[in-house]
């Protein structure tokens, strides 16, 4: 009987007690086979096991958990020469006073800073959009997507002449009486690089959000229509409580990506950018021409620390804003 | 009766804006694209008058002083696609390198994450979870972090400055290992206890029951893990040091002034494969992308 209970809530998946129920058939399992079978048939299921995971485990180990016990090797030690002597934390010191990882640290913060919020909240805006009754609103959706599928290296020369000192935008500026602004060599770089970002990345999150705004329960919904809530009480108390997974995803995504701005940076204005574009990854190939495996291992070491600090904060956030919805 | 048909008009109106909305941002989301297509049939005079003083440095005579932005060329000609595509095969080569870098990665690491998604559906304990995590956290390093233990391998295993520096870790790449799983385990647990009973072996089991219920995402996850690594940029400038193997997105970058249009060319050659994989796959892709939201459960 207990199991014919368990067997009718697997059958409507989403809930929290399926999660519980479905672990509980895995348990089972074991437990079946370890009545069953002896000893040996446990090891031959678990040798069985890893002969699945082995490929993929021994490829990340080998190209990624290995090598990275060799970076914070490198990290603590002064030379990468087999007689290498432990310095503790003199290479982060260094890194800290390096002028160059201090600009482009700060300049990759405050693109992340900047372009993330905006992404989000923008995604969440296009979502409500194409979520309202409008025709043709799969070809909008696709045409929000289609900038992901276009290799950034393919639209920089239609940003270039965009952004140009002799760009349109000027011309646009010049026209309506403004002052030409020289849009890649000035503060405004990053304003750009955050409009390609935007670009770029709108459209995947826009999807994420629509997903997310498809799961609310459409009840819900009504019962405060009947109520006579407004849009806005329906879209802050109800939607954006149940998009709370979603916007921490969205914003550990857009953070992720925010570090890969170098790539549109690069193919925009090259090696060497204007300042405030100098981000991590520029600091990064520097070190990697000229071989600094010290100031390298710190940087990345400091980098998946950073990384890491801030995802446990967001989830945390996540938690405790979205603790009251069952998602 | 009056309040009803105003709010009906209202509503109306509200829908209107949407709608306006909407196709204000379609628009700026297109342009871009299309922009570059369009140009890229304008004859090399054309371009030249166009834009040529953004990417020279000298203003010769014979341009404007400011760039005049067309949609639409006046005279459209091919040429600089046979110039590209007969006449100058670098830009070939080039497309032959990305081709030959990205292919692989894409089949090589969905086979390996299949098999990998498999093991952490069908067997679950302490240390699995705890080794699924890692892949959670490891595919949410920036590049910056995970490059540095790439160069290092590749350096030591001596595939530096070759392609296999970035096929290798990219066969490993955890991002397809946790989107598999995640729709493996949507799989019905008594489906695999089925053919168990029937006297399937594990093998027999995944490659015919669990991979046919997943045809959808392995196609899904082919397409993401092809626009990440088609348009990738920072592995080969750090990997590879021999401008020969260098992919088109990184070899579109150096183009000098004299070749504007060619340039506009490629880059519509270039971006071809992945629109149209885009047209195509447009409904795997929305699926993945929609699996891939949320990293919890």
């Amino acid at each position: 009987m207990l199991s014919k209970t368990k067997r009718t809530e697997k059958a409507n998946p989403g809930t929290e007690r399926v999660k519980k129920a479905r672990s509980g058939t895995g348990r089972r399992e074991r437990e079946r086979i370890r009545s069953k079978t002896g000893r040996k048939e446990r090891v031959k299921d678990f040798l069985r096991s890893l002969c699945f995971l082995c490929p993929s485990f021994l490829g990340v180990c080998l190209f990624f958990i290995v090598p990275f016990a060799v970076v914070v090797k490198y990290a603590l030690t002064d030379s990468s020469a087999a007689d290498a002597v432990f310095v503790g934390i003199d290479n982060f010191k260094k890194l800290m006073t390096n002028a160059a990882f201090k600009l482009a640290a700060k300049n990759t913060l405050t693109f992340s800073a900047a372009a993330v919020p905006l992404s989000v909240i923008l995604a969440i805006v296009l979502a409500l959009m194409l979520e309202s009754r409008i025709p043709m609103k799969s070809a909008f959706r696709s045409f929000f997507l289609s900038p992901m599928m276009v290799p950034v290296a393919s639209i920089v020369l239609i940003w270039q002449v965009l952004f140009n000192f002799n760009g349109s935008f000027n011309v646009l500026i010049e026209a309506t009486g403004g002052k030409a602004i020289d849009w890649l060599n000035s503060d405004y770089a990053q304003l750009v690089v955050i409009l390609l970002f935007l670009w770029k990345n709108l459209g995947y999150n826009m999807i994420l959000f629509m997903s997310g705004l498809h799961n609310i329960p459409k009840e819900l919904l009504e019962y405060a229509d009947v109520e006579g809530a407004s849009e806005w009480y329906k879209f802050w108390a109800i939607k954006l409580r149940y998009l709370s997974p979603t916007v921490l995803f969205v914003t550990i995504l857009s953070l992720i990506n925010s570090f890969k701005i170098f790539r549109e940076v690069y193919l925009l204005a090259g090696n060497y950018p204007y300042q405030g574009l100098y981000t991590l990854q520029h600091f990064m190939n520097n070190m990697f021409n000229s071989l600094d495996y010290q100031k390298l291992s710190a940087a990345a070491i400091i980098m998946a620390v950073v990384m890491i600090v801030l995802i446990a904060f967001l989830f945390m956030i996540e938690n405790w804003f979205g603790k009251d919805v069952e998602g | 009766m009056k309040k009803r048909r105003s709010r009906r008009k209202n509503r109306y109106f509200s829908r209107g804006v949407m709608f306006l909305l909407c196709a204000v941002f379609a628009v700026l989301f297109l342009a871009p694209t299309v922009l570059t297509i369009t140009n890229s049939f304008m004859t090399e005079s054309e371009i030249n008058s166009n834009y040529g003083m953004v990417f020279s440095t000298t203003t010769g005579g014979y341009v404007s002083e400011h760039v005049n932005l067309k949609f639409i060329p006046d005279k459209v000609t091919v040429s600089q696609y046979i110039t590209g595509l007969v006449r100058s095969p670098e830009y070939l080569m080039k497309f032959w390198n990305s081709v030959i870098l990205t292919v692989p990665i894409v089949f090589l690491q969905v086979a390996v994450a299949s098999v990998a998604a498999y093991s952490f559906t069908r067997w679950r304990g302490k240390i699995r979870s705890g080794i699924f995590f890692f892949y959670v956290i490891l595919m949410l390093m920036p590049y910056q972090v995970t490059l540095v233990p790439n160069y290092l391998v590749a350096e030591r295993l001596g595939v530096l400055n070759t392609r296999w520096s970035i096929i290798l870790p990219g066969m490993f790449a955890p991002f397809s290992v946790f989107l598999l799983t995640k729709y493996m385990r949507r799989i019905p647990y008594a489906l695999i206890e089925a053919a168990k009973i029937d006297g399937c072996g594990e093998w027999q089991t995944f490659t015919r029951i669990c991979l046919p219920q997943c045809r959808a995402a392995l196609c899904s996850i082919a397409i993401l893990v092809f626009i990440d690594y088609w348009n990738m940029v920072e592995q080969p400038l750090v990997l590879l040091n021999d401008a020969e193997m260098q992919p088109l997105s990184v070899y579109l970058s150096t183009i000098n002034s004299g070749e504007i249009g060619l340039a506009f060319a490629m880059a519509t050659v270039y971006m071809f494969p992945s629109l149209l994989i885009f047209l195509a796959g447009e409904s795997y892709l929305m699926e993945g992308i929609t699996h891939s939201g949320s990293i919890k459960g």
